[in-house]
């Protein structure tokens, strides 16, 4: 069997070093074509017509006007009289025309009649008793839960609690599985009491979860020396994927369709389109070069997409474009799930950790969402826990980049900076001090301290909090860390080499601007000893072998490892084929700097493409194939540490505040490429500043509708609000060795946390929730005041 | 009244009465439109009326003339993109808030979702499509690419653009040029840092040559 394992660090070309980014020079020319790019022959051009109204039922509609439209090719109706509607801008009737004005104008001819039903929109803290206990579980419940990825062992536990309401078959298990359930999960309902017939009623607004209770928390906080407390939240915030969402799709065959679909999971479109359109899944074939953000939310083909093929059906097969304007992108196609929480920290008076009690609620949108696994990271050895779920009419939430952990990250680290505060001991220290309870990366998060700390200047920089607000502009630091998980998915590689020495790479996968093209060329070109650009690589689409979807920071273990399992395999081949003419064993040459060579005598070489001519008439492809899942990985790994620190300065006068400075700190195992990676992490140190200071999705309670579907008011950082960035890959011994580990997730978790925490040690108040706008900085400061 | 005196007033000063209104737009929907566009009285001055169907224009495009037969409605945007094919320029927001969608107007830049196309006309439009030479990057382009600029790059075409106005304006441009030069242009990834050396390195680039 071939040796797999990663080339030793002396013998790298390529792997863990700097290399530019492939893609760069097509999209910095605008040469790189998006899914919104793609102009088809004939294509014609979809619109929606949306429910404006927050909850209500489709009364009629009247689509007459709009079909007799000249230019106007194909009305479909999405969701026709007696449907009950759940969000404001949910698709109700859709249109295809000749150009898009044709369609816009069409689309206002449509007349719905609606019967308008009570909507809730908030995701305050529920009022005391509306709660309603969770029952037995449905079939819905359950997708809910799944859709709001709430972590496995809440499920778990939810589902031994209450039971469920459904027989489980095969059939529901093996959807459940292709729907992301974890094993443990499809266990749990397996063995779940069935309770035949509950899940009739109607499910209430606020729900709540079971208490969780580890070890003993009423006697630790009875011994308690000291008790931090406060009230910590992060709103729901959206993606704002600067590509929208959206397709064209066009029936080449009154059987077969070809989708252009802006999304992170390109192998996995067609099954999910199979079924509504009821043909096979074979018969569909997806593409796509570059996308334009995706960030969790571009999964699935969505309703949108499935209709561009609807629509194209009933105009004979014409493609049909749509993309969402940039009011229902920000209204209907996904947001982050909101989480607030009373939190009570117990302490010894050195800072040791004793328990944590919360009592936690938030909204994911219809399906309420689970609880944020918190204490995030430092698992406290007593602990209790309450959640509430709000079910509302806000839209439904998605994956957000690393879901539920900066909501976990914001309740837990800000409230043990507030426990700091309260034994007036520096929050790095009390960190440091209950490093233990980090598990299994404790000793990585010991070492980015220490490298965090000088990058920062921590020990200049940080002092007590200010026993009264300052007067004037007040600057102070915080800190945060973080965890996550990011082995690889599956992902087959195909790799062939030609007689006249060329190199084709052929995946499924797709490059969601994180550097995966260059991640696979850098491992390849390493393998083979041959430059990058000796290698055509081709992503993006179903003709290719299937590779997972972008998601959970699992595609550059994935892509990597199959990658370097294809190019091993392939140079393998090649070797057995060249070995004759240098006199040699297959197992005593090499290849590097563009010959194959005997390792013993590099006199004896043949040049990349002589060598290749050996080959014979006929090109050589190998598959690489990640091993099963539930074997221990051998390539990548699983779980990485983060430390990140923030700089602010405060204008107590205006609430302003300003990140002057941030720190990462990130392991992520063995770094493909340093220089994307470095990347990656300053984008998601700027995102979290954006999430930090400006974004929320603001929902109007009496109207139900989102206020700000816009970029003037649904506000992004930019490039004057981008303060001095450090970033530090962690790297070498200890690191290297465990094999790749994503890193899309991790470094965006914490920065909501530490630059709450960075305004908190400025002003010497918390301002509980963000985002840290002026209004919520003031209020915070003028409450001290008043207290 | 002083109703009556508005209406006058109105009348005399755009020229327009309410009965000649609807005789015009009577006419203007019964001539053929090769007839070149009806003109009315505005303001003491003959103004074409253009639409609401659709009217030959024309574009000048990174130097090319490019005919188009596109209703007044349509942007520039949507022009270049639709019906050129140019589509470097990305629609993002569609109301010039932004900045995906940069280009040049007349060596001006332009949010081209803002601007009718009907209005580009007779202006030198150049998109980033226009800034490589023979296949060579621009040495603003060769920038981002080397200061990793760009990640998932869809904001990065306008962003080009800008940055390239900047310079060419501000050859050594201080912080708070810098503030206002790009501060009409948003990214999602996060390419803020690269972009910010971008321009540091070009000004260096600049001083040196």
């Amino acid at each position: 069997m071939s040796n797999y394992k990663w080339p030793d660090r002396n013998t790298r070309t390529l792997i863990g070093k700097r290399t530019t980014r492939v893609d760069s020079s097509v999209k910095v020319s605008g040469q790189a074509k998006y899914t919104y790019d793609v102009k088809r022959p004939g294509m014609l051009y979809g619109k929606m017509v949306r429910c404006p109204y927050a909850h209500s039922k489709v009364i009629s509609i009247d689509t007459s006007a709009a079909e007799k439209m000249s230019g106007v090719k194909a009305v479909h109706v999405v969701q026709g009289p007696g449907t009950q509607i759940h969000w404001a801008g949910d698709e109700v009737v859709a249109i295809a025309a000749v150009d898009e004005r044709t369609a816009e104008d069409a689309a206002r001819l449509v007349i719905v009649k609606y019967e308008k039903l009570p909507h809730l929109v908030s995701d305050a803290e529920p009022p005391k008793g509306a709660a309603e206990e969770q029952g037995p579980l449905s079939v819905d419940d359950l997708e809910d839960m799944l859709d709001n990825q709430v972590p496995d062992r809440q499920m778990v536990q939810q589902i031994q609690q209450y039971g469920i309401s459904f027989k489980p078959t095969e059939d529901l298990l093996k959807e459940a599985k292709d729907d992301g359930a974890a094993d443990s999960v499809i266990e749990a309902v397996r063995n779940a009491t069935v309770h035949e017939g509950a899940a009739t009623r109607p499910k209430p607004y606020y729900q709540k979860a079971a208490a969780i209770i580890q070890g003993e928390p009423d006697k630790a906080f009875s011994e308690a020396e000291v008790i931090g407390e406060g009230v910590y939240g992060i709103p729901v915030i959206t993606h704002c994927c600067l590509e929208s969402h959206g397709s064209t799709s066009e029936w080449t065959s009154p059987n077969h369709l070809f989708v252009h679909m802006s999304t992170q999971n390109v192998s996995g479109i067609a099954a999910q389109m199979a079924e509504p359109l009821k043909i096979p899944a074979s018969n569909i074939r997806v593409r796509q070069e570059h996308i334009g953000g995706g960030f969790g939310s571009k999964f699935s083909p969505d309703r949108w997409g499935i209709v561009t093929a609807e629509l194209s059906k009933k105009a004979g097969g014409k493609p049909v474009r749509m993309m969402l304007e940039r009011d229902s992108e920000l209204k209907v196609a996904g947001a982050r799930p909101s989480a607030f929480a009373h939190v009570k920290i117990a302490a010894k008076k050195d800072g040791t950790v004793t328990a944590w009690r919360s009592e936690s609620w938030g909204t994911g949108g219809p399906g309420g969402g689970g609880m944020p696994p918190i204490p995030y990271v430092f698992n406290i050895p007593n602990q209790h826990k309450e959640h509430t779920a709000i079910r509302n009419n806000i839209g439904p939430a998605r994956a957000w980049r690393a879901p539920n952990h900066p909501q976990a990250a914001v309740l837990t680290m800000c409230a043990m900076e507030d426990l700091a505060a309260k034994l007036n001991m520096d929050p790095l220290a009390l960190f440091q001090k209950n490093l233990s309870i980090t598990g299994a990366r404790a000793k990585n998060y010991a070492e980015e301290f220490g490298i965090a700390a000088d990058l920062m200047g921590w020990k200049q920089k940080w002092h007590p909090r200010p026993a009264a607000v300052p007067t004037g502009l007040a600057r102070g630091v915080g800190l945060s860390i973080h965890t996550w998980g990011g082995r690889g998915h599956n992902s087959d590689c195909d790799f062939t080499i030609h007689p006249d020495g060329s190199v084709d790479i052929k995946m499924g996968t797709q490059d969601l601007g994180t550097g995966t093209r260059t991640a696979i060329l850098v491992v390849a070109a390493d393998t083979l000893g041959i430059p990058i650009d000796a290698i055509n690589l081709q992503i993006g689409d179903t003709l290719y072998p299937p590779s997972g979807g972008s998601g959970g920071s699992t595609t550059i273990g994935g892509v990597s490892s199959s990658t370097r399992r294809a190019a091993v395999d392939a140079r393998d081949t090649l070797f057995a084929k060249v070995a004759p003419a240098l006199n040699a064993q297959p197992h005593d040459l090499e290849c590097t700097n563009g010959t194959v060579s005997v390792k013993s005598d590099p006199s004896r070489s043949l040049i990349w493409k002589q060598a290749c001519a050996k080959i014979g008439a006929m090109p050589v492809t190998n598959r690489g194939k990640n091993p099963d899942r539930n074997k221990p990985p051998d390539l990548t790994n699983s779980g990485v540490a983060g430390v990140q620190m923030a700089e602010v300065e405060v204008d107590p006068e205006t609430g302003i505040v300003q990140v002057k400075k941030m720190v990462a700190v990130q392991d992520c195992g063995l770094v493909v490429n340093i220089k994307t990676a470095e990347s990656q992490c300053l984008g998601a140190l700027i995102m979290g500043i954006s999430y930090s200071l400006f974004e929320e999705k603001i929902m109007d309670p009496i109207t139900g509708v989102m206020l700000n579907p816009n970029m003037e008011f649904y506000r992004l950082a930019g490039l004057n609000d981008v303060p001095e960035l450090v970033v530090h890959m962690m790297t070498g011994e200890g690191y290297d060795e465990r094999g790749v580990i994503g890193l899309g997730e991790p470094p965006v978790i914490s920065p909501g946390a530490a630059i709450s925490n960075a305004v908190a040690n400025a002003l010497g108040v918390r301002v509980p929730f963000l985002p840290l706008t002026p209004d919520r900085v003031l209020s915070a400061i003028s409450q001290k005041a008043g207290a | 009244m002083p109703d009556d005196d508005s209406k006058k007033n109105l009348a005399e000063h755009s020229g327009v009465s309410r009965r000649d209104f609807l005789k015009i737009s009577t006419i203007s929907a019964a001539v053929p439109l090769v007839a070149g566009p009806q003109t009315v009285l505005a303001a003491g001055e003959q103004v074409p009326v253009y639409g609401p169907g659709k009217v030959p224009m024309a574009l000048t495009v990174n130097g090319k003339r490019c005919a188009l037969h596109l209703e007044p409605r349509v942007t520039l945007l949507d022009a270049l993109r639709d019906d050129l094919d140019i589509t470097g320029a990305k629609r993002v927001c569609d109301r010039g808030e932004c900045g995906a969608c940069t280009v040049l107007m007349d060596n001006k830049l332009v949010y081209a979702c803002s601007v009718l196309a009907i209005e580009a006309q007779g202006k030198q439009i150049e998109t980033v499509e226009c800034l490589m030479e023979n296949g060579k990057l621009h040495p603003i382009q060769k920038a981002f690419v080397d200061r990793d600029a760009s990640q998932c790059g869809f904001c990065t075409p306008g962003f080009v653009v800008a940055c390239k106005s900047l310079l060419d304006k501000h050859p050594n441009p201080t912080p708070e040029d810098i503030r206002r030069g790009l501060s009409g242009n948003f990214c999602r990834c996060g390419t803020y840092a690269g972009i910010r050396e971008v321009i540091l390195e070009s000004s260096r680039t600049t001083k040196g040559a």
